[in-house]
């Protein structure tokens, strides 16, 4: 189904299943322990081995020798393979480590072995006894000494945003310079790791040259693709399935080590194989957001309308890899008639820098919006008044090119009026509640939404079950739930009528889970594929497809009703279809808003930050379940929290590595840390983006709140910190004198 | 984890005489700390002795007017003792924002004295650690150094203790009560059982191998008001930046100790003579010659401010 005019009504409006704050329908398999998750795949394939990744000691170097003599002949070991025992593997698609093979270490924990014993105890003691020589080289560890010297880059957030590595509309020098008010800070934020509760997991097993892959990845199409190009075998000989998935956050996006070396290993042992990345291997082995310097000038007249924006950044990667996109939003979210966004990239050999929830976004974000609140405050206008002065309904880089749907606005007045900011005291450091300094801030939230074609195939049996397939992942997002009302919207069925089989690659291919574009996207596939099947109903019914009503478990035309069973009872009927989309994404810009609101306290003797209440007001579309939408949204909401309160992966300048490489050392918010969240979301559509008339929420809810956080903080101390997160160290030389 | 053996005594005599008989020997009790060690090859015993079920879990009053705690009461019985809620608050206080409960339950009160640190190079066994792998050297001291010691520590090791309990115990002047593996029996005052790092940052405290902790001993309650303030980057399930424990009686006198800054529960009872002229007073006297690293020098700053804290609610 192409899609190239705005949608118009369609059976979704009906709005009788859709829309809903329903259950998750996978939710009771997920609370009794009956949702398998891919290290728990005991029964897909036997018997299994247990494979244990051995990550490198160097950050930078070659390895010159690998003795797994002791460990080859070590209790219940069946293979090992070394790094130097296969050739350097291919590259997945947009990732820049080598995954496993050949001498050469990239980076610290870096695979260079796997042991595969009978039990996973033997594995693990066995790859204690692999003795590594290595021939380590210096390495480039310390982004703030490269900065200055970082070459300009080309901008590509793996999640389809980009662009190229300076962009200027008008004269921002000219126009900043005769500003009558001005501001020019530097923000750096820190190198985080995605953290998610399940591991990298994958149970890998080969029937002759066929491989099959039962793993924890949110990408399907694109990991069959990667495994393909990585281990150098026909794709059509991959079979990736990943029903459940615990949590993504874009470490799994990808294919990584677990998959490649469960295969490898799989190989070896000649039979299945499973193997885990274990939790101190993750934040070095993996991929992790990279860390940022940015530099934001604002420049305005004295009522406050911007005149000129720049916004650059500086981040680093592995040699050919990309830089964080920090400045995107920077383009859209404000008008201003002379504007700067330029992204520079330094090479660096700590690991793989690539997305995490809201790749550019999130740390972009955090800059420009407490820029604006910095901004607001030379300008003496209120934080929240200074941003709807400053609102634009077009692309301020393109301005025949308007937002599709854009109420920025309405998010900011209906979050002023619900949070109570108007009882906010605009002078910093004034309200006490005990022991606490208390303050409110706020900023706006924005993130892009995405289309990418997206397909999926519907059943109808003789006992009116439909049932859905499609490649789509559910991260936790509650892809399952949403995807069964769209169809059993589309086919006039209750819930409980529809089963839904999600991730496997033999599945039609969807958009899979990233960049807030799944909901939207997978959905209306679902609409597509439906929309195939209503036809093949009505044809078997006898019944014009155009007069025909699918409701109540029945189709009706005009005085007709036959049950929907009646069409499948001659044999099942198979549909399939993709939305495909025109150029309504290119000819308007597709967006989602947010106001974001945080209360916090501010211990006047130690510095620790305590969030006391945060509400976020969310213009996304339509809200397909408000229920799950929430859950998305207050998830994003705390790993706001996260990044501007404590989340940092510690960098080793010397030796080349993140330190805290636990959950011990990376500390994430616990429940403790978070008080009452509010979400509201505004009752809109957005007939533009897909016959669903939905957007993304899941990345919405975390832009713009580590800002609005920060910003909280200043007014409740005074105490602008522009190095985040914003840990107590860094505010106790400026508080009140101790008692 | 490399494989082992395992045994359960039938007494704390045999315990200790079974860790004495055995190369590589350890006890296990709660197992919250060493097993994740072993996982990680960082502890590599051949040889468990399980002291669980010795009957070492019980808390009794002692004829001083103190509390005698069996070594393997649980840091969840402890802190929801009455005696303990009533007469040693900084004690349950100090128990109660340690870990979580699950770990809690678990937890023993020996098991929690004799953890060790949390320095992210001692887990990490591709870096160089004195405590660790003694003669590899110290990673840490010119690596990530935020968590780690601004006082005591040593060219070797600026690891920190990582115990809430213990520092509660210190400022209460606990006793350890320990058993080796002649049945001979002996009284460790809790300032003597943990070492600073000196050139053997691998022994963290005076015990010997085969010397298994038998009980706690609280002297008879000191009154007060007695408070235990722990500051962390979140609000639970964190170590400790700093923690502070203090008794302060109703004339302003009092003991402190703290959590966070040293290899062992940091108390300089020659420093609490300042305690009545305030807590810049007082931590400049505690903290007198500390070596802290740019990534922690935050902490001496901290240290005053928690106990002025501290100083506060205990006025309250």
């Amino acid at each position: 189904m192409k899609f190239d005019t705005p949608a118009g009504r369609n059976p979704i409006d009906q709005l009788k299943v859709v829309g809903r704050p329903t259950d998750r329908i996978d939710g009771k398999f997920k609370t009794t322990g009956t949702a398998p998750y891919a290290y728990e795949r005991h029964d897909v394939a036997g018997p299994q081995a247990y494979g244990y990744v051995l990550g490198a000691a160097i950050a930078k170097g070659r390895v010159r020798a690998i003795d797994s003599a002791a460990a080859k002949a070590a209790a219940g070991v069946i293979a090992v393979v070394t790094t130097l025992d296969v050739p350097t593997l291919g590259l997945g698609t947009m990732n820049y480590a080598n995954l496993f093979g050949g001498d050469r270490i990239q980076h610290y924990h870096q695979a260079v072995a796997v042991v595969v014993a009978e039990t996973f105890e033997q594995a693990r003691a066995a790859a204690f006894l692999i003795r590594v020589d290595y021939a380590p080289e210096a390495g480039r560890f310390d982004l703030a000494a490269l900065a200055d010297s970082a070459p300009p880059a080309k901008a590509d957030s793996g999640e389809g945003s980009g662009g190229d590595g300076a962009e200027r509309v008008g004269d921002f020098e000219g126009a900043f310079a005769r500003a009558p008010v001005q501001l020019d800070a530097t923000y750096t934020t820190s190198d985080e790791t995605h953290a998610m509760m399940e591991p990298h997991a994958t149970v890998a097993s080969w029937d002759d040259d066929k491989l099959t892959l039962w793993t924890s990845n949110q990408m399907i199409a694109w990991a069959k693709g990667s495994i393909a190009k990585i281990l150098r075998i026909p794709k059509r000989n991959v079979r990736v399935d990943s029903p459940y998935v615990g949590g993504g956050f874009g470490g799994k996006l990808f294919v990584r080590a677990d998959a490649v070396l469960a295969a490898l290993a799989a190989k070896a042992a000649g039979r299945p194989v499973k193997l885990a990345l274990t939790r101190p291997l993750i934040p070095n082995n993996t991929t992790h957001r990279p860390a940022t310097i940015q530099r934001v000038r604002i420049g305005a007249t004295k009522d406050g309308v911007i005149t000129a924006i720049a916004h650059e950044s500086v981040s680093g990667n592995l040699p050919g890899g990309v830089p964080e996109t920090a400045v995107d939003q920077t383009k859209l979210l404000y008008a201003g008639e002379n504007r700067l966004t330029s992204l520079r990239l330094a090479t660096l050999d700590l690991p793989e820098g690539n997305a995490m929830r809201a790749p550019g976004e999130a740390p972009g974000m955090l800059a420009l919006e407490v820029a604006m609140d910095e901004m607001a405050e030379k300008l003496g206008l209120d934080p929240v008044e200074f941003r709807i002065r400053n609102d634009t309904q077009v692309d301020p880089n393109e301005p025949g090119r308007p937002f599709s749907h854009r109420d920025l606005v309405g998010c900011l007045r209906l979050g002023a009026e619900r949070f109570g900011w108007a009882r906010r005291t605009p002078t910093p450091g004034r309200v006490r509640d005990g022991q606490w300094l208390v303050g409110l801030g706020m900023a706006a939230g924005f993130r892009n939404n995405l289309v990418m074609k997206s397909a999926a195939r519907v059943r109808l049996d003789p006992h009116g079950t439909v049932t859905v397939e499609t490649d789509m992942t559910d991260i936790g997002t509650g892809s399952y739930t949403i995807i069964a009302q769209t169809a059993a919207e589309m086919m006039g069925v209750s819930l409980d009528r529809v089963v839904v089989r999600l991730g496997d690659s033999d599945h039609p291919a969807s958009a899979g889970s990233g960049g807030q574009w799944g909901a939207n996207n997978a959905t209306a596939g679902v609409y597509a594929a439906c929309m195939r099947l209503r036809e093949a109903v009505a044809q078997r019914l006898g019944i014009n497809s155009a007069d025909a009503v699918f409701t109540d478990g029945e189709v009706r035309a005009g005085n007709r009703a036959v049950p929907l069973a009646d069409a499948a009872k001659a044999g099942e009927l198979v549909a399939e279809d993709a939305i495909e989309y025109g150029n309504l994404s290119k000819s308007q810009q597709q967006s989602t808003f947010a106001g974001h609101f945080v209360e916090v306290g501010v211990d006047a003797d130690t510095g620790e930050t305590r969030v006391r209440r945060m509400l976020a007001v969310c213009a996304a579309g339509r809200i397909l379940n408000p229920k799950s939408a929430r859950s998305q949204v207050i998830g994003g909401m705390t790993m706001g929290v996260g990044a501007a309160l404590m989340e940092k992966l510690s960098v080793d300048k010397r030796r080349g590595f993140f330190v805290n490489h636990d959950l011990a050392g990376y500390e994430v918010p616990v429940h403790a840390d978070i008080p009452h969240q509010e979400v509201i979301f505004l009752d809109e559509v957005d007939p533009a983006s897909s016959p669903m008339k939905a957007k993304g929420v899941g990345e919405l809810g975390l832009c713009g709140v580590g800002a609005a956080v920060a910003n909280a903080v200043y007014n409740a101390t005074g105490i602008r910190v522009r190095d985040y997160p914003l840990t107590l160290d860094k505010l106790l030389a400026q508080l009140p004198d101790a008692a | 984890m490399k494989s082992f053996t395992y045994e359960r005594p039938g007494s704390p005599a045999e315990a200790a005489a079974a860790v004495a008989r055995r190369p590589h020997a350890k006890f296990i009790a709660g197992g919250t700390n060493l097993l994740d060690l072993m996982k990680l090859q960082i502890e590599t015993p051949a040889h468990l002795v399980d002291v669980n079920g010795l009957g070492l879990d019980r808390i009794e009053d002692t004829p001083e007017g103190g509390l005698r705690i069996g070594a393997l009461v649980r840091n969840t019985d402890l802190a929801a003792d009455e005696r303990v809620r009533r007469d040693y608050g900084v004690l349950a206080r100090a128990l109660l924002a340690g870990a979580t409960g699950q770990l809690r339950n678990q937890a023993t009160t020996a098991g929690n004295l004799l953890q060790r640190t949390r320095c992210p190079y001692f887990y990490d066994t591709a870096q160089a650690c004195n405590k660790r792998r003694p003669g590899s050297g110290c990673a840490a001291l010119d690596g990530v150094s935020r968590q780690l010691a601004v006082i005591g520590g040593s060219e070797a090791c600026i690891a920190t203790h990582p115990s809430d309990m213990a520092v509660a115990m210190r400022v209460l002047d606990a006793t350890v009560e320990t058993i080796d593996a002649a049945g001979a029996a002996r009284t460790i005052p809790i300032s003597e059982l943990h070492r600073l790092p000196g050139d053997e940052p691998e022994r963290d405290t005076t015990l010997e191998p085969d010397e298994l902790i038998t009980a706690v001993t609280l002297p008879k309650p000191l009154g007060g008001a007695q408070v235990y303030r722990k500051v962390r980057d979140r609000a639970s399930y964190a170590f400790a930046l700093v923690s502070v424990a203090a008794v302060v009686q109703p004339d302003g006198t009092g003991r402190v100790a703290f959590g966070g800054l040293a290899h062992k529960p940091w108390r300089v009872e020659a420093a609490e003579g300042e305690l009545p002229r305030g807590a810049k007073a007082t931590a400049e006297a505690a903290l007198a010659g500390a070596h802290p690293t740019p990534d922690n020098a935050f902490k001496l700053a901290l240290a005053e401010r928690t106990l002025g804290a501290a100083l506060k609610q205990a006025r309250a």
